[in-house]
């Protein structure tokens, strides 16, 4: 699930849900949708969690940041 | 000649310095300000001295602004400009001309700031600085925020409560600048520089709280309006109140009325996200929730036909059908049985006519001769030892004489 960003995993969660909600699926693809649509969901749930503002000064920053 | 030979005779050179020094030597003259229109401009190209006459209904005076104070005017001068120009009057004394030296010049009646913005914003929009095309898109879920303002007052603290209610989860990455006076473009220039050098920002919004237009003229400045626009990272700009406007608004890919408003528009609200995700989570649930009840619906249905509400039923006529075609299978296997059965024993009974043994049962006896068998008189003559075959044993016979049987009898 570390290869998601918030951004990515949310618009992949739409995904899910909307192939999901459209139906026609096999009841295997379902599952599976939906096994990863619920890790997505925990992922985005923790990424909005644990949030403390932090203010860092640009001088403190080092050239070589990415 | 003798009054002539009294009066001190001058060359042009020292009457022309000897006038220059009354100007020179005259208080009123080293500091004057002088309202009129511009006209005869002309813009040295290679010096960039500035030359023209200020004229008003009745009267004109030659005026020259050197390219070192040329170059700080915030406005290109242009004829029929009404000015207000500042200087010292002396002598050229080359040609014998007063003229105005001119330290300084503004706008009469609009305002020189006004003409300048004017001025330098038909000039970028011109140059493409202000299309849309090259607008970035604000970021939807920005980790780290720049902050480009002063440090004291009221907008940084602004700036900082609003990303802290809405998106605690966006670091502040801080640069305090000036905001107002005559070093405060360059800082934000740098600033904008080493946000972009070292890549720590997703979003950068520069601005500062209300102020008078001049305070908030650095904000007009070209080259920050240009250090904007190279800026890879976007931009959103926040100068003053509502209703004012510089260059940085229009060249900064967002444009906002306030700087908490900037800090609005920076980051999205954690609380919406959070019921976006929560909501996104609901649906996913509920569609597999209603995908089982439908599959659950048809497996019901399939349920319900009557193979499954009356398997007997079902594997009665399976039975039957079995049953019969065991019947078949019984059958055409007996009767390829019996077939086979009727061949063998008609085999074993050919067999049985053929075996010289069951000959020999019947009282018939086998001769031979040799060990090879006798089946005719020319095989054997007169005192031939001839072996006698019978069923329970043999007998050594000794050939007393042939008779061949005649074969027209």
């Amino acid at each position: 699930m570390s290869e998601y960003t918030y951004e990515s995993a949310i618009k992949r969660l739409q995904e899910i849900v909307k192939l999901l909600e459209n139906g026609g699926l096999t009841l295997d693809d379902s599952v599976k949708l939906f096994e990863e649509g619920a890790g997505l969901a925990k992922f985005c749930n923790n990424e909005l969690k644990n949030a403390e503002q932090r203010i860092i000064s640009l001088d403190d920053i080092g050239e070589e940041q990415q | 000649m003798n009054i002539m030979m009294n009066i001190p005779t001058f060359t042009v050179s020292q009457a022309n310095r000897y006038i220059k020094s009354l100007f020179d030597s005259d208080l009123g003259m080293q500091s004057i300000f002088i309202s009129g229109e511009i006209s005869n401009f002309s813009n040295h190209y290679k010096t960039g001295h500035l030359y023209f006459s200020l004229k008003d209904d009745n009267a004109a005076i030659k005026a020259v602004m050197f390219n070192r104070q040329a170059s700080r005017l915030r406005f290109v001068p242009e004829n029929g400009m009404k000015v207000i120009v500042n200087g010292r009057i002396s002598v050229f004394e080359r040609d014998g001309v007063y003229q105005i030296y001119v330290e300084g010049m503004q706008p009469d009646g609009a305002g020189a700031l006004a003409v300048a913005f004017e001025q330098l914003k038909k000039k970028l929009e011109a140059e493409g600085l202000f299309d849309e095309a090259h607008k970035k898109p604000l970021p939807s879920f920005p980790l780290r925020v720049g902050v480009i303002t002063s440090p004291t007052g009221a907008a940084v603290q602004d700036i900082f409560n609003v990303l802290g209610r809405r998106f605690p989860k966006a670091e502040i990455i801080f640069k305090g600048v000036s905001v107002q006076g005559a070093s405060a473009s360059c800082e934000m220039i740098e600033a904008l520089e080493e946000f972009s050098r070292k890549k720590c920002a997703d979003v950068i919004i520069i601005g500062r709280g209300g102020g008078s237009a001049e305070d908030l003229w650095c904000f007009n400045d070209e080259l920050l309006a240009r250090a904007i626009y190279a800026c890879p990272i976007p931009v959103i700009s926040a100068v003053g109140h509502e209703t004012d406007f510089t260059i940085c608004d229009f060249v900064s890919d967002m444009r906002a009325p306030t700087p908490s408003a900037a800090a609005e528009l920076a980051v999205p609200d954690m609380t919406a996200l959070m019921m976006n995700t929560a909501s996104l989570t609901e649906r996913l649930y509920g569609a597999v929730g209603s995908y089982l009840k439908v599959e659950r619906r048809k497996l019901e249905m399939l349920l319900e036909q009557r193979s499954f509400t009356d398997p007997g039923r079902f594997f009665n006529s399976e039975y039957e059908l079995l049953n019969r075609n065991s019947v078949r299978l019984k059958a055409a296997a007996e009767k390829i049985l019996y077939k086979e059965k009727n061949t063998f024993t008609e085999a074993f009974s050919a067999l049985e006519r053929l075996n010289p043994l069951s000959v020999l049962l019947r009282g018939f006896s086998l001769v031979s001769h040799n060990g090879q068998i006798v089946e005719s008189i020319d095989k054997i003559s007169k005192d031939d030892r001839l072996t006698v075959q019978m069923s329970d044993g043999t007998a050594d016979c000794l050939v007393l004489g042939t008779e061949r049987k005649n074969k027209s009898e």
